[in-house]
């Protein structure tokens, strides 16, 4: 495998330095030359305006794939309580799945199921396997990825998702390491080539400075894991069922709730004896005192470092109070001890994507940008007309937040004018 | 205890995204010498290991027998980070350096890591940070795990108890705090919350510089080329692009009564009150 | 700017300012604000080793000279001058161990000292004893094998919080100054005390506190030296001292000059930066000039002392009095150029002012420093 330079076609422009991340780009004599820090990911190639840079060398196989067929989404559930990425996931892979002309299966393991789970069968799913016994009452990755191996291998799916949950980001990558495929972690956009039929895996990196497109190129299924809260949720009404799985299920266990849907019902078999555990769950218990959950809220105000200090965060409680929302906080806010960690927003805190974002005293630096620029509706109040926060907001307020803010949260709660 | 307890402490060299801009013109990357840092969350995980380290000479064990090794992959400049891990308290380095290594995802990684973690006699703990700055991933980390057959904790919180046979950890993981038992050895990979990791010392600082770090090739670690760097990657990437915006922004214009007047219009526009 | 530092120079300086920008700049505040003792902070430096700079190396130290602890002492300084003043103020109480104790004290004090696990403290000030050293009442009586100790010391930097306190006690009344001998005194013998933790003008997040000694039965093996050499250990510890306290100065000094050249460049009045106005130009430059003349009168006192010259009264006082001077001066001005800003407290300025007044003060006022400097003057000349 080698990375190469056409010197005959290179003008030397330094293109491709400049998108260079990994300082592997030198410009020497007018030509660029690629050292040893490269990692192929080919930013080069794509800003090269003279296809000169090419990588050449790579293992190509021509497996046949063909066996391979539909769309299967592990949907996490909690205590029975389906994850709302798992919604999420069924509505990006029913889009696929129709590209593909393919079904859609789902696959859900838990204890004591029950008509929680009836919202799976909004999402246009042709056939969702069903594992419910007590070794999946707690979310353990062996004994889970134990059985989705089997599943994989029994029903060869050509695509399969998760949600990029602390649950799936640990159980994904142990599945993708035992069938030995690829996985994509976190991805933020998902689409399919239709030339080839291939899913085009789309994450970004860097913080959410750049996006990569990234495929699974000899392997399957291609495996991805999804960003929560990126996907929309999109119910539908699907009465047909894919041709392909019409003829062949039935129902293995009973229960009264599941009858509603029998024609869509897999019970999966499985040796139950032979699922054991490394893990030993000692304790669960739900965060609470400091616990927030951001992602609960539609309205986000935050609060960065403009705010000044910690006392001055009671303002912008009180403007979320009014608005019926919770308190953001961007790094530096957190950082400086001015609020708890749970309320960041970004890159190395929560993203959330509420209907209404408002950021007070954020410059917007990009790892805060990553948690929140998929928000409905931006609102941005900072002192600095050119600070980054403005090229993301959809509405600007260039000002002193602690004019805008007190007089803001009045008119909200006098329902008056000024 | 007798005989070596090692702490394996995966780290990445990443570039420092406080250098990355992007030229609003002409919506692509700028960068400005690229400046390379130890990937923060791996910060914590040296801090980590280095923490269990003294949890076992804090009682009782002599610090010879308890080794925190900093171990990455990556392009001969990684050397400087890992010279940086030693000042931090790791007491040796490994740096896995070939130029087949280069284009790995993290299932290649993960491999070669293994490889290399093989070459120790023993290991009892590997810890990992959450995820990489640049690929923000956080797979290696399970999909070594699986390779070893050790069991895998991620996004630890806290190292409860441990002691040279199994530890307690507990974790945050969405809205839930879980506390396991597992067995060593095992792997955990650690966020910001876990600790504070200290400021390098002087001593450790002085030791970095003259420690020589033993680099690693692909036949050191008996790997087969094709299963190693971007021929050994399952995932490839296409393309990469820089995020477009799609919305112009509405500012609100005159003084602070107009501007919140304006927006207080917007808000009940989008039906928030 | 290039000091010339050497690699392992260099480092101390990088480990200083991670842990001013990590750990002393978000905190300085409150602490000051709420006058809490910075123990976390203490802990991080006592970890990086910079309490080993004070110490040789067979005691645990690093090995290094004055130099190397006026570096750490400047950086340190240029974060919070509350925290500069605990870790120096360690250093001053364990001093005396280093100059005069015998090798069993060293062995036994040392080792934890430098490693940071315990903190010292100097005793010799007392309500009637100031600049006036000699007239310290604090009394020890030998009694077989120990000495009963009866006073107050007031005053006293890391009291309450440090471990080991140097302490100089009348052993022969008749003797005046040379009827004072210095003993090591543990925190918890029994007969030692403390008084409240003072309120203070600046350096607020530092411990100050009386030592009250009633009828402590001290062992007359902590006794420093020989009975009666405890006047010239104070001297002897103050000569090694008074740089550090110099770095002091430099360091506060240097932080106000930053905050008041970064805000000169964004205030606009006018319609233009207030760093385009000659008048703040002129302030700026003097204050640099004042900055960068101390630095150099520091590090060469420093320096000088850690070639092995003996003749350093002199040169030490120097650098204490001109370096405190213009600590107070710049961060006086540094206020001036921040307006009304620098008069609140959601700026650092004014805190670099109240904490910069104790280095003319403290270790000997500038008035003493310059009776040293007068008194060699005249006695061995310019030279």
């Amino acid at each position: 495998m080698e990375i190469k330079v056409d010197h005959s076609t290179c003008t030397g422009c330094s293109l491709c330095r400049n998108v260079c991340m990994y300082d592997a780009i030198e410009i020497i004599e007018g030509k660029a030359i690629i050292n040893e820090n490269c990692v192929f990911c080919g930013a080069c190639i794509d800003a090269c305006k003279f296809k000169s840079i090419e990588i050449t060398g790579i293992a190509q196989t021509h497996e046949d794939f063909s066996a391979y067929n539909g769309v299967m989404v592990f949907i996490e559930q909690h205590d029975g309580i389906i994850a709302d990425v798992g919604y999420e996931l069924l509505s990006e892979g029913r889009k696929l799945a129709d590209i593909l002309k393919t079904a859609l299966y789902g696959i859900l393991l838990g204890h004591n199921l029950n008509e929680n789970i009836g919202g799976i069968f909004d999402y246009g799913i042709d056939r969702l396997y069903i594992a419910d016994n007590e070794i999946f009452k707690n979310n353990l990755d062996d004994v889970y990825s134990k059985l989705l191996v089997q599943a994989i291998n029994k029903y060869k799916p050509d695509i399969f998702l998760g949600g990029a949950t602390s649950f799936g980001r640990t159980l994904l990558p142990k599945v993708a390491a035992i069938i030995k495929t690829g996985l994509t972690a976190d991805c933020t956009s998902l689409s399919i080539d239709e030339d080839k039929n291939i899913l085009l895996q789309t994450r970004p990196t860097f913080g959410g400075n750049i996006l990569a497109t990234i495929i699974t190129r000899n392997a399957r299924p291609q495996m991805a894991t999804v960003r929560p809260h990126v996907m929309e949720k999109c119910p539908v009404a699907k009465t047909e069922i894919n041709e392909q799985i019409k003829n062949n299920h039935e129902i293995k266990k009973e229960k009264d709730f599941y009858k509603k849907y029998e024609d869509r019902i897999e019970f999966m078999d499985f040796d139950e004896g032979s699922f054991k555990t490394k893990y030993k769950l000692l304790s669960q218990e739900k965060e609470t005192g400091q616990s927030i959950n951001l992602t609960d809220y539609d309205v986000i105000v935050s609060g960065g470092r403009g705010i000044g200090g910690p006392d001055n965060f009671s303002l912008i409680k009180e403007l979320a109070d009014a608005l019926g929302g919770v308190v953001g906080a961007s790094r530096a806010a957190v950082d400086s001890n001015w609020i708890s960690y749970p309320h960041q927003v970004g890159q190395t805190g929560k993203t959330v994507n509420p209907k209404i974002y408002i950021a007070c005293g954020i410059s917007g630096a990009i790892q805060h940008l990553a948690g929140m620029q998929t928000s409905d509706i931006i609102i941005a109040i900072n002192k600095d007309p050119d600070a980054p926060i403005f090229k993301i907001a959809n509405y600007g307020i260039v000002g002193d937040l602690f004019e805008i803010v007190p007089r803001l949260i009045k008119r909200i709660k006098s329902g008056k004018n000024i | 205890m007798s005989e070596i307890f090692r702490i394996i402490v995966c780290i990445k060299q990443v570039p420092g995204t406080t250098e990355i801009k992007i030229n609003p013109e002409t919506n692509t990357l700028v960068r400005e010498g690229v400046e390379t840092i130890i990937n923060p969350f791996d910060s914590y995980a040296i801090e980590e290991g280095v923490r269990i380290k003294e949890r076992f000479v804090s009682t009782g064990s002599s610090a010879d027998d308890i080794e925190v090794v900093a171990l990455t992959m990556g392009p001969p400049q990684a050397e400087s980070m890992l010279r940086e891990a030693i000042s931090l308290g790791a007491d040796r380095a490994v740096l896995l350096s070939d130029r087949v290594f280069a284009g790995a995802d993290t299932w290649a990684t993960a491999l070669t890591l293994k490889h290399a973690i093989k070459k120790f006699e023993k290991y009892n703990i590997i810890i990992f940070g959450k995820q990489t700055l640049d690929g923000d991933t956080g797979q290696v980390g399970p999909e070594l795990a699986h390779m070893l057959h050790i069991p895998f904790i991620g996004y630890a919180s806290s190292i409860e108890e441990i002691d040279n046979r199994k530890m307690t950890v507990k974790r945050l993981a969405e809205d839930r705090y879980e506390t396991f038992e597992i067995r060593l050895p095992a792997a955990i990979s650690v966020g910001k919350d876990i600790n504070v990791p200290r400021v390098p010392s002087l001593r450790g600082k002085l030791r970095a510089k003259n420690e020589k770090i033993p680099v690693w090739s692909a036949s050191e670690l008996d790997m087969d080329e094709n299963h190693a760097g971007l021929s050994g990657s399952y995932t490839q990437v296409i393309k990469i692009f820089t995020p477009k915006h799609l919305y112009e922004v509405k500012m609100m214009e005159g003084g602070p009564d107009e501007q919140v007047e304006e927006l207080f219009g917007k808000l009940k526009e989008i039906n928030v009150l | 700017m290039h000091y010339f530092l050497t690699e392992e120079q260099q480092m101390i300086v990088d480990i200083c300012r991670q842990i001013v920008k990590e750990r002393i700049i978000p905190a300085r505040a409150e602490l000051d604000e709420k006058g809490i003792f910075p123990k976390e902070i203490i802990d991080e430096i006592a970890k990086s080793d910079l309490f080993r700079l004070f110490v040789p190396e067979e005691y645990g130290g690093m090995g290094t000279g004055i130099f190397e602890v006026c570096l750490a002492t400047e950086e340190l300084s240029r974060g919070c001058l509350s925290v500069a003043t605990t870790y120096a103020a360690s250093g001053l109480g364990f001093i005396p161990i280093i100059v005069m104790g015998n090798e069993e004290q060293k062995q036994k004090y040392l080792p934890a000292l430098a490693e940071g696990s315990k903190l010292a403290a100097f005793g010799l000030t007392e309500p009637e004893a100031g600049s006036d050293a000699a007239a310290i009442r604090t009394k020890a009586v030998k009694d077989g094998d120990f000495y009963i100790l009866n006073g107050t010391k007031q005053w006293i930097t890391n009291g309450g919080e440090a471990d080991v306190y140097t302490i100089f006690a009348v052993t022969n009344p008749d003797k005046g100054a040379r009827g004072v001998s210095a003993l090591i005194v543990e925190k918890g013998t029994p007969g030692f005390e403390f008084g409240k933790k003072e309120n203070k003008l600046g350096i607020r997040a530092s411990a100050t506190r009386e030592l009250i000694f009633t009828d402590c039965r001290v062992p007359a093996e902590n006794r420093l030296g020989s009975e009666g050499m405890g006047f010239i250990t104070a001297m002897r510890t103050f000569d090694q001292s008074r740089p550090a306290v110099g770095a002091q100065g430099v360091g506060v000094a240097q932080a106000a000059l930053e905050v008041a050249l970064d805000y000169s460049k964004v205030r606009k009045q006018f319609g233009a930066a207030i760093s385009s106005f000659q008048a703040i130009q002129h302030m700026l430059a003097d204050m640099a000039t004042q900055v960068e003349a101390a630095r150099a009168l520091v590090y060469h006192a420093a320096k000088v002392m850690d070639s092995g010259e003996k003749n350093v009264a002199k040169l030490s006082a120097m650098s204490k009095l001109f370096a405190s001077d213009v600590a107070m001066k710049v961060t006086i001005d540094a206020i001036q150029i921040l307006g009304g800003y620098g008069y609140m407290k959601e700026y650092p300025v004014e805190k670099m002012m109240r904490d910069a007044k104790i280095t003319q003060i403290y270790e000997g006022t500038n008035q003493i420093q310059r009776n040293v400097i007068a008194l060699e003057l005249i006695k061995r000349g310019v030279f």
